[in-house]
């Protein structure tokens, strides 16, 4: 299975529970809303309309549900909540169990009916919470399935830059340029006429280094280019400018292809790519049509540190910098 | 320096914040003189744009002197001393869309290109004071703000006119002009506007401009509706009279040629329970909107009309009258206001006399009192139509 193949059914798991975690939030809703309107009604079919006590408890209980159906329906979180309520469910087969003990006849065969009922529902609860659970910890393992045993990984994003092919070209081909734009290249220096010398930053995994080379380029059309040597994350990738119909800008194609180790380093690359590994790469080239078109990547007070915003929300608040978080700068 | 924030739903605060600083070399830094409550702050205020944090500076209407400009702005287009109105969409003057005058729509002026991208398909424009989907930048209800692309969207104004009459440049009267822009004004036509708000007016006084035969005002605030009378144009009142009918014996039948919605996500509606549908949902958050004026607008419209859109909408909205829009051959046009696109030719038009922007402001306040501002303007008291501001 490829690894897109495997992140996909990982993601239709997760769809599903999150499905089914809502549809319990429903069903909590509906209980809960009916245990709060109409106790007496709910107290009848029970089988419990003699008891004084029950007229405070059934509304409780119709209170707890409605916290459920709050956090299912809202929270990403469905593990969580499915499990309060597994835990709901025992209290309510505890207290009918002690109201069965207590009662016969026709008041008793409705108990054990409604307690059948419940019997489901928490076979039911107890399957969601488990699955959740379960492809929670899938989920955990990040994009790049098996940080421990790795694998190839290829990207392709494309833009369009307001600028001819030629000089498109020729901002690339100064490789020493990349690293003002792609998030993760720390410095790219020139060490021949068709190799160079890259090291990435800290969030790509600290220390790793390698040498490249150009292996294919057509001046103004394209440039290829791979790894050598013993990279720690072997690596090539291919760009393309193709002249735009506009006839005066160029359409940017970039695939990138990385062999994910195992082990620490490979661990670090998959956190870096994190869940969508397209956005990065997305955002290297919007920041590549900044620099081309405006001269710079553009700065907001909520962004205020170009390449080096990683995170994209929740934000520093869209305010002046005090002079001593400017001075830290990205890592304040 | 002192700055309107915001401080959760429903709630405006003037801190103490740093002043702002150069971040790019095409910024520069404007003491601002004047700058106003825009009704789409409201939206903000209410919670009903998405990403707001606390301590936003808030504000997209400013204007002022400036006092800094960064290394890579070109002195031919701007130097410090310049008094300029800044427009409220930032554009980079550079990329494709600004090539095309879309500037609320500028590829690189958005460092949060990839939020705005997930909610709306395509980037938006970074604006001043206005979430982090549109980039995070600090507003002008300030004493300072920074203005990124400096040498493109501030206009200078060179003559003696006062800040009120060119305040509005910023916003307000060119989306109301790029409104009734979007209608292709004929001498025959009759548009109407939902919505008298200081937007909604400017769209009625440029409709006039444009040519139109006649311009009603929807609205239910009598002082409102009375701001436009004042002004020439015919008021409907939509809690006293059925919208509809009222339209079809105002246009013998026909139904207004060109619609302009200039009221967007909040509307309220005369019938109580269609509102009340909207307003559950909204609060819910099953739809964003409460697109009553749209609704309305798009059914009296008259067959092969335009509906033109200028009121915010943030999200999605249910009951969409698709059935009406494509039977009776409706064409729909909307946009953020490409504010750079209008601001000459209007600071031309306000310089002959042919539009006076002053006479929608009916409040004047120290910065220090925003939240008094935001509260009357909100709650349309004291018969509030437009406030400004003075740092």
């Amino acid at each position: 299975m490829t690894q897109l193949a495997t992140r996909e059914a990982v993601k239709a798991k997760q769809d599903d529970v999150q499905r089914r975690g809502r549809r319990l939030g429903w069903m909590s809703l509906g209980l809960g809303v009916a245990q709060l309107a109409a106790p007496d009604t709910v107290r009848r079919i029970s089988g419990v309309d003699d008891s004084p006590t029950t007229r405070t408890v059934v509304p409780l209980v119709g209170a707890r549900e409605l916290i459920h159906a709050a956090g299912l329906l809202t929270s990403r979180r469905k593990s969580t909540w499915a499990w309060t309520r597994v835990v709901g469910d025992a209290m309510d087969l505890a207290s009918l169990g002690v109201a069965i003990a207590h009662r016969n006849g026709r008041r008793r065969r409705r108990l054990v009916g409604v307690t059948g009922a419940v019997v489901g529902i928490t076979v039911v609860d107890l399957l969601t919470a488990v699955q959740a659970t379960r492809a929670k910890r899938i989920g955990s393992t990040r994009a790049v399935r098996g940080s421990r045993e790795g694998g190839p990984m290829e990207l392709t994003a494309t833009t369009t830059i307001r600028k001819p092919p030629p000089k498109v070209y020729a901002f690339w081909r100064e490789l020493d340029n990349l690293p003002t734009f792609m998030a993760h290249l720390e410095e790219i220096r020139t060490t021949g006429d068709r190799t160079s010398h890259w090291s990435a930053s800290a969030p790509f995994g600290k220390n790793v280094e390698w040498d490249a080379e150009i292996v294919d380029e057509t001046p103004g059309e394209k440039i290829a280019w791979r790894s050598t040597g013993n990279a720690d994350v072997p690596n090539a990738g291919t760009v393309r400018f193709v002249p735009a119909p506009d006839g005066v800008s160029t359409e940017v194609h970039v695939v990138l292809s990385y062999n994910i180790p195992g082990g620490a380093i490979g661990k670090a690359v998959a956190k870096y790519f994190g869940e969508e590994p397209h956005q990065q790469l997305d955002d290297d080239l919007r920041r590549l049509k900044q620099v081309l078109e405006t001269g710079q990547v553009v700065r907001s007070e909520g962004a205020p540190w170009g390449k080096r915003a990683r995170k994209e929300f929740p934000q520093r608040p869209a305010q002046p910098l005090s002079d001593s978080e400017f001075a830290k700068g990205a890592d304040s | 320096m002192r700055a309107n924030t915001w401080a959760g739903r429903n709630k405006v605060k003037v801190r103490d914040v740093p002043d702002p600083r150069i971040l790019n070399e095409r910024d520069a830094i404007v003491r601002i003189t004047s700058t106003a409550i825009c009704g789409s702050d409201l939206h903000l205020v209410d919670g009903y744009v998405p990403t707001m944090q606390d301590g936003d500076v808030m504000g997209h209407e400013f204007m002022g002197e400036v006092i800094e400009v960064g290394g890579g702005v070109d002195p031919d287009r701007l130097r410090v001393g310049d008094r300029v109105v800044v427009p409220f969409p930032i554009a980079c003057g550079a990329c494709g869309a600004c090539a095309a005058e879309l500037y609320s729509c500028c590829e690189n002026s958005n460092p949060n290109a990839g939020i705005a991208e997930k909610m709306f398909g395509h980037p938006v424009a970074g604006i001043f004071g206005y979430s982090h989907l549109t980039g995070g930048f600090a507003g002008g209800q300030a004493q300072y703000a920074r203005v990124p692309f400096a040498d493109v969207g501030p206009l200078k104004i060179e003559s003696d006119l006062t800040d009120e009459q060119v305040l509005f440049l910023s916003d307000i009267l060119p989306t109301g002009y790029m409104g009734a822009e979007m209608c292709d004004i004929q001498p025959t036509d009759v548009v109407a506007v939902w919505g008298a708000g200081p937007v909604g007016q400017f769209a009625m006084d440029s409709a006039r401009a444009l040519g139109a035969a006649k311009v009603i005002a929807i609205d239910k605030e009598p002082y409102r509706l009375q701001m436009a009378e004042r002004a020439g144009h015919t008021p409907v009142n939509f809690e006293e009279v059925d919208v509809r009918s009222r339209l079809l014996e105002l246009t013998g039948g026909r139904g207004p040629d060109k619609c302009i919605d200039a009221v967007g996500m909040e509307s309220s509606h005369g019938s109580a329970h269609v509102h009340a549908y909207d307003r559950i949902k909204q609060a819910v958050r099953s739809e964003t909107e409460r697109p009553h004026a749209l609704r309305q607008a798009i059914l009296s419209c008259r067959s092969g009309g335009i509906v033109s859109v200028i009121g915010v909408y943030g999200g999605f909205l249910d009951k969409f009258p698709a059935g009406a829009w494509m039977n009776r051959a409706l064409t729909l046009r909307t946009g953020q206001c490409h504010v750079q696109r209008y601001m000459k030719p209007l600071l031309q038009r306000i310089e002959r006399g042919e539009i006076d922007p002053t006479r929608v402001i009916t409040h004047t306040l120290p910065l220090d009192q925003a939240e008094r501002g935001f509260e009357i303007f909100k709650n349309k008291q004291d018969n509030c139509e437009k406030v400004v501001l003075k740092p």
